[in-house]
């Protein structure tokens, strides 16, 4: 079993080509990191809209706003 | 690989290209340091975090197709030929991983040479374009900070990144480029296809994005909001200027026969494969950092803020003329430059109310586009390339500053912007730039901070050192 299209250093040099394991398989290897990619900017876009949520829900209790506006300490409990 | 000098040539070229990267990297660290330096304390998190997954955002984009469309659209496709074959640059060929360089898996379609340069040559030619790719992406970052979201600047930063700034390097920044050919474009240091176009994008991003909140009084002159860190500011600028140094031998190749014809001459070249030294540029670089600071020091009235940029600026105005002059011309179109542009700066922001931050659009923008139409003055009738009989003109180069600055830089991103904005996801809510954006980084501060006072005192209890 081997996972490189080469067994050993000690023929010529002029035979070793590519040195990354399971070579042919390069398309399903862009295709996993294109979703990988696609799929960071959703999860990211769905992390961030959630955080200013919840910063806005924190902001309109009590007297948050104009304690965070003085810089004063605002908790997510508060 | 097979003869000694084919070897040393190609290890030394690799070797080159990997030092252009390291020294690269400082002007995406400057340009974090810089940006959190201007921003408000209560934005520190989010400006810097912002700026740094441009680093792997614009790397894997770059990887996948950056790269390719630089080979594949010198000729536009359509204005002198159709789309190129680059198959050591497509993201699934077997040149883009770790390769030996000998006999290829895809004997089809590479050659034993194909596989015995590239193997080489793509990782470090691919990386330090890539790190122009970040410094593109970069200069429009900090232009936008303080009221942007982050997933919409990062969908921008991708397009100018791994789209836009790489089309135009296959135009007007490739030996066998469109512009080259037929307008004669000279910009060997990149004046327009780096530092215009990025700064085109930056302009179409901030006039959907607005001006931060308080920036303009109700009469509509603007407020000064002031550095936060200068000293963060001001390293973060050598930075830069250090990291220019990669920028600007990244923009060579090291060693290449330049005789046509019999014997050989072995020169460093500039990135449209003719000739230059690196004591030329070396020269320029500084003569031209020379002439910026000092102008600008002068026109600012001594603003550090101002002087710094205006350094960059006067750099980035000779840039595109920095293989060819003298010394003394690189120092004063250094000079002349910054100074249009600082004023430019004070005038639009006026006018037009527009709010960028770091004057990315006059450092970058204004500066490149300048620096591109005066090496059409200056190198009128100069050769473009030593491979095409094309002459640098000032009609030619002004065109493609143009091509720079306001189609490939300012258009698609105006569109790409206007598009964030519709959906509603370009700024952030109101609220949140009013207390700002560590709002959630500090409350969970906060939280934590209590938590772990009430388990030291809870120990303090157990142990019966507190009653």
């Amino acid at each position: 079993m081997s996972t490189g299209s080469f067994e050993n250093w000690h023929g010529n040099m002029l035979d070793i080509g590519p040195l990354y394991p399971f070579v042919g398989s390069e398309g399903l290897m862009i295709i996993l990191g294109l979703v990988f990619w696609i799929g960071w900017h959703i999860w990211q876009h769905r992390m961030e809209s959630a955080n200013y949520k919840d910063d806005m829900e924190t902001l309109r209790h009590n007297d948050n706003m104009n304690r965070a506006l003085r810089g004063e300490k605002v908790l997510r409990s508060m | 690989m097979d003869s000694d000098i084919g070897a040393l040539t190609i290890i030394f070229t690799e070797f080159y290209y990997w030092i252009t990267v390291v020294l690269m990297f400082l002007i995406h660290i400057g340009f974090c340091m810089y940006e959190v330096g201007v921003s408000r304390r209560k934005n520190h998190m989010h400006t810097l975090m912002k700026n740094t997954m441009v680093i792997p955002l614009v790397t894997i984009t770059f990887y996948f197709f950056g790269w390719w469309i630089y080979f594949a659209l010198p000729n536009g496709p359509g204005i002198t030929g159709g789309l190129l074959a680059a198959p050591w640059a497509v993201s699934w060929g077997e040149l883009m991983g770790a390769h030996m360089g000998g006999a290829p898996a895809d004997a089809v379609t590479f050659t034993a040479a194909d596989t015995n340069y590239w193997a080489r040559i793509n990782g470090v030619f691919w990386a330090a374009f890539l790190l122009f790719s970040w410094t593109a992406a970069s200069i429009v970052s900090g232009a936008v900070i303080e009221r942007i979201r982050s997933g919409a600047f990062w969908i921008i930063a991708i397009m100018v990144g791994s789209v836009t700034w790489i089309i135009d390097a296959a135009w007007g920044w490739h030996p066998d480029g469109w512009m080259i050919q037929v307008l004669g474009y000279h910009d060997a240091y990149a004046s327009g296809v780096i530092h215009a176009i990025a700064g085109g994008s930056a302009l179409a991003v901030l006039i959907h994005l607005g001006p931060r909140i308080g920036k303009f009084r109700p009469d509509g002159t603007p407020r000064n909001i002031p550095l936060q860190n200068p000293w963060l500011v001001t390293i973060g600028l050598f930075l830069i200027y250090t990291g220019f140094w990669g920028f600007y031998v990244a923009c060579n190749i090291p060693i290449l026969d330049v005789q046509e014809g019999d014997g050989v001459f072995y020169s460093a070249t500039n990135i449209y494969l003719t000739p230059t030294t690196l004591s030329a540029i070396t020269l320029n670089f500084l003569l031209s950092l020379s002439g910026g600071l000092m102008a600008t020091y002068i026109v600012s009235r001594g603003d550090a803020f101002w002087t710094y940029s205006g350094g960059l600026c006067g750099v980035i105005g000779a840039s595109a003329g920095n293989d060819l002059y003298h010394p003394i011309q690189a120092m004063l179109i250094g000079a002349f430059v910054p100074v249009i542009c600082y004023k430019l700066h004070h005038w639009v922001e006026r006018r037009f109310k527009i709010d960028d931050v770091v004057g990315a659009v006059a450092v970058h923008g204004y500066g490149g586009f300048l620096g591109v139409v005066v090496a059409g003055f200056m190198l009128w009738g100069y050769p473009a390339s030593q491979k095409y009989d094309a002459l640098i003109t000032p009609w030619g180069n002004f065109i493609g500053a143009v091509i720079m600055f306001l189609v490939l830089g300012f258009i698609p991103v105006y569109i790409l912007a206007g598009i964030l904005k519709a959906v509603g996801v370009l700024r952030i809510p109101r609220e949140i730039e009013l207390v700002g954006l560590d709002l959630s980084e500090y409350a969970a501060r906060y939280s934590s901070e209590d938590e772990i006072q009430k388990a030291e005192l809870e120990e303090a209890r157990a142990t019966g050192l507190l009653r």
